[in-house]
């Protein structure tokens, strides 16, 4: 029987020539990394093992995005703890706020070429399975497993079994990831993928820039997934070439591909010709309605940004629409270029411009809002639509706000309208 | 080892968000979560929750973030065992490495009322509703996790790895 990609991945990583769903291995790391809420707990965790230093200084990373800049004393401990142990163990991949290549951690390390395809990483972050859209095996962990592989450079997985997603055809005007991931999770569930791999595959891929494949393997996790993960080809290609030439140049990295027989649990076709504009309803990211039959819904906030929406495709296509355009009374919209590299872009191309025209919130680089942390926190009774990848009760702030989960073309005419809309309406 | 305590029950889906929200991550300290745990779907279960009580759940138990703050709080609140339909795998891990006990059962997770007397010896996987005499058998761990769980989780399973 011949393996999937992420088999193949997991094979090689653990020296093996071959594996089997369901297999308990031990896999060498390329990455690990961790955000300013589960690092400190793994620091605390990694120094009652008695560890003295980290596998290799240069393949664990540390980002502070979630509670930054920092809203109150703890989570400026958090940040401490993290940057404290960062310098004391010359951590290369340590990233402060607001140098070049700083901002939201499954924005940033892809952008400054960390990802290589091929590689298998993990993270104490569970949308960490982002960098799949790279040709890579990565997934989510806690704070005690980030601890153990930032000591030992590998950690245990069972090989999962997986499910094929054939892409074909072409996407409608404005239908970008974020809308093929939602159709996605609607049509399996918020456990359709179980402990499983999502293999894209199909005619369509091609289709798909980095940043729309990066936004569909983000959420990978909201179905259940382990991974979801892309083949690699001359797209993939290009976007290493210009995010890491040397290691490009000097074949550092590995393209697999499944085995013509490899086996696959099921599955699911999708015509991206006929995904809608999708939009997912509270109070879970597999409450999925397209985006034109929501009617009369009001909203009170609108959020574009994200691990999941905070790229620089994303921050150009929200400017596009927003182009002489104005927030509609009684919304706040609050736009977070995912990095500083897309916020400088976004300078450049007159792109906040447009946003401070239009009366957009411009916010520096951060989690924030997504998880209910801050900058644009939630009242009893408010409703946001929102590019970020959750909407369970009380993800924004209180239990009783609403999140409706959309791609940037639905987030920005819903906020030019003042209800769930589609660019079509604009 | 065996438990026995009172049941808390859940449906599916039960998020990590739910379980302790987010802006009360700020601290990792066992007891100020275990103040939170479960808040924003139950304000009465940190009220009524007692030392060995037992938490009974539907399929996907602890989907979403991987914050290991969920399992943590939910065993510093008192719980002793989680016994769910499904566990999502990022919190299965997570309970495990911070040694919650978890059973994975779905026939006692759709029998399991609120409130019912549960004893159970996870050694062995069996799972007995006293209020109603039904018995249960989960599913056994796979040996290299009981492995985990029998160094005292995976700090002193991976500590035993990198001293040899």
């Amino acid at each position: 029987m011949g393996m999937t990609m992420t088999q193949k991945i997991l094979a090689d990583h653990a020296g093996l020539s071959e594996v089997h769903a369901g297999d308990l291995i031990e896999a060498r790391l390329d990455k690990v990394l961790g955000n300013d809420v589960t690092t400190p707990p793994a620091i605390r965790i990694f120094e009652q093992m008695g560890a003295s230093q980290v596998f290799d200084k240069d393949k664990v990373i540390m980002v502070p995005d979630h509670f930054t800049p920092n809203k109150d004393i703890k989570s400026a401990e958090l940040s401490q703890c993290m940057r404290c142990f960062a310098k004391d163990h010359s951590i290369t991949n340590y990233y402060e706020l607001g140098r070049k290549e700083m901002g939201i951690e499954h924005v940033i390390i892809p952008d400054n070429g960390l990802i290589l395809p091929g590689d298998a990483i993990i993270g104490a972050d569970s949308h960490t399975c982002t960098y799949g859209a790279l040709g890579a095996f990565a997934t989510g962990v806690g704070s005690t497993d980030l601890a153990c592989a930032m000591a030992s450079g590998s950690t245990w997985f069972r090989v999962p079994e997986a499910i094929k997603v054939v892409l074909t055809g072409k996407p409608g005007k404005y239908v970008t990831g974020k809308d093929i991931i939602l159709h996605l999770i609607g049509m399996i569930g918020v456990d359709g993928a179980l402990y499983k791999s999502l293999e894209f595959i199909g005619d369509a891929v091609k289709e798909l820039s980095i940043d729309q494949r990066l936004t569909i393997s983000n959420m990978a996790i909201e179905c259940g997934g382990k991974n979801g993960i892309f083949p690699v080809d001359e797209i993939t290609l290009a976007y290493i070439a210009n995010t890491n030439p040397e290691r490009y140049s000097n074949n550092e990295y590995k393209a697999y591909t499944a085995d013509d027989d490899a086996e696959y649990e099921s599955v699911i076709e999708i015509d991206l010709s006929k995904v809608p504009l999708t939009v997912a309803l509270p109070h879970l990211p597999s409450n999925t309605k397209p985006a034109s039959e929501v009617k009369d819904m009001k909203i009170d906030q609108v959020v574009i940004g994200s691990c999941t929406n905070g790229r620089e495709e994303d921050i150009k296509i929200a400017a596009e629409l927003f182009k002489g355009r104005k927030v509609a009374d009684g919304v706040r919209c609050i736009v977070i270029p995912g990095s500083q590299r897309v916020y400088r872009k976004a300078l450049d191309e007159g792109w906040l411009a447009v946003f401070d025209d239009a009366g957009c919130v411009i916010s520096t680089p951060t989690c924030g809002p997504c998880l209910g942390g801050h900058m644009g926190i939630l009242a009893e009774g408010e409703r946001c639509v929102s590019t970020t990848n959750r909407n369970f009760v009380g993800r924004m702030g209180h239990v009783k706000s609403e999140v409706i989960l959309s791609g940037v073309p639905v987030a920005v005419a819903s906020a030019i309208k003042g209800f769930v809309a589609t660019p079509e309406e604009v | 080892m065996s438990v026995k305590g009172t049941v808390f029950k859940y449906g599916n889906d039960v998020d990590t968000d739910v379980i302790i929200p987010a802006r009360h991550l700020t601290s990792a300290d066992p007891k100020h979560l275990a103040q939170h745990c479960m808040e924003d779907i139950d304000t009465s279960f940190v009220k009524n929750v007692k030392e060995g009580d037992i938490m009974v759940a539907g399929s996907n138990f602890g989907c979403g973030s991987s914050r290991e703050h969920a399992p943590v709080a939910i065993k510093a609140s008192g719980i002793s065992l989680v016994i769910a339909d499904s566990f999502a795998r990022i919190f299965y891990r997570n309970a495990i490495n911070v040694g919650l006990p978890i059973l994975e059962c779905p026939e006692a997770a759709a029998a399991i009322n609120a409130g019912d007397e549960v004893e159970a010896d996870f050694d062995i996987g069996v799972i007995r509703d006293i209020t109603t005499g039904q018995s249960f058998t989960a599913k056994p761990f796979p040996e290299f996790i009981k492995k985990i769980i029998d160094a005292g989780g995976l700090v002193q399973y991976t500590k035993s790895k990198t001293e040899a």
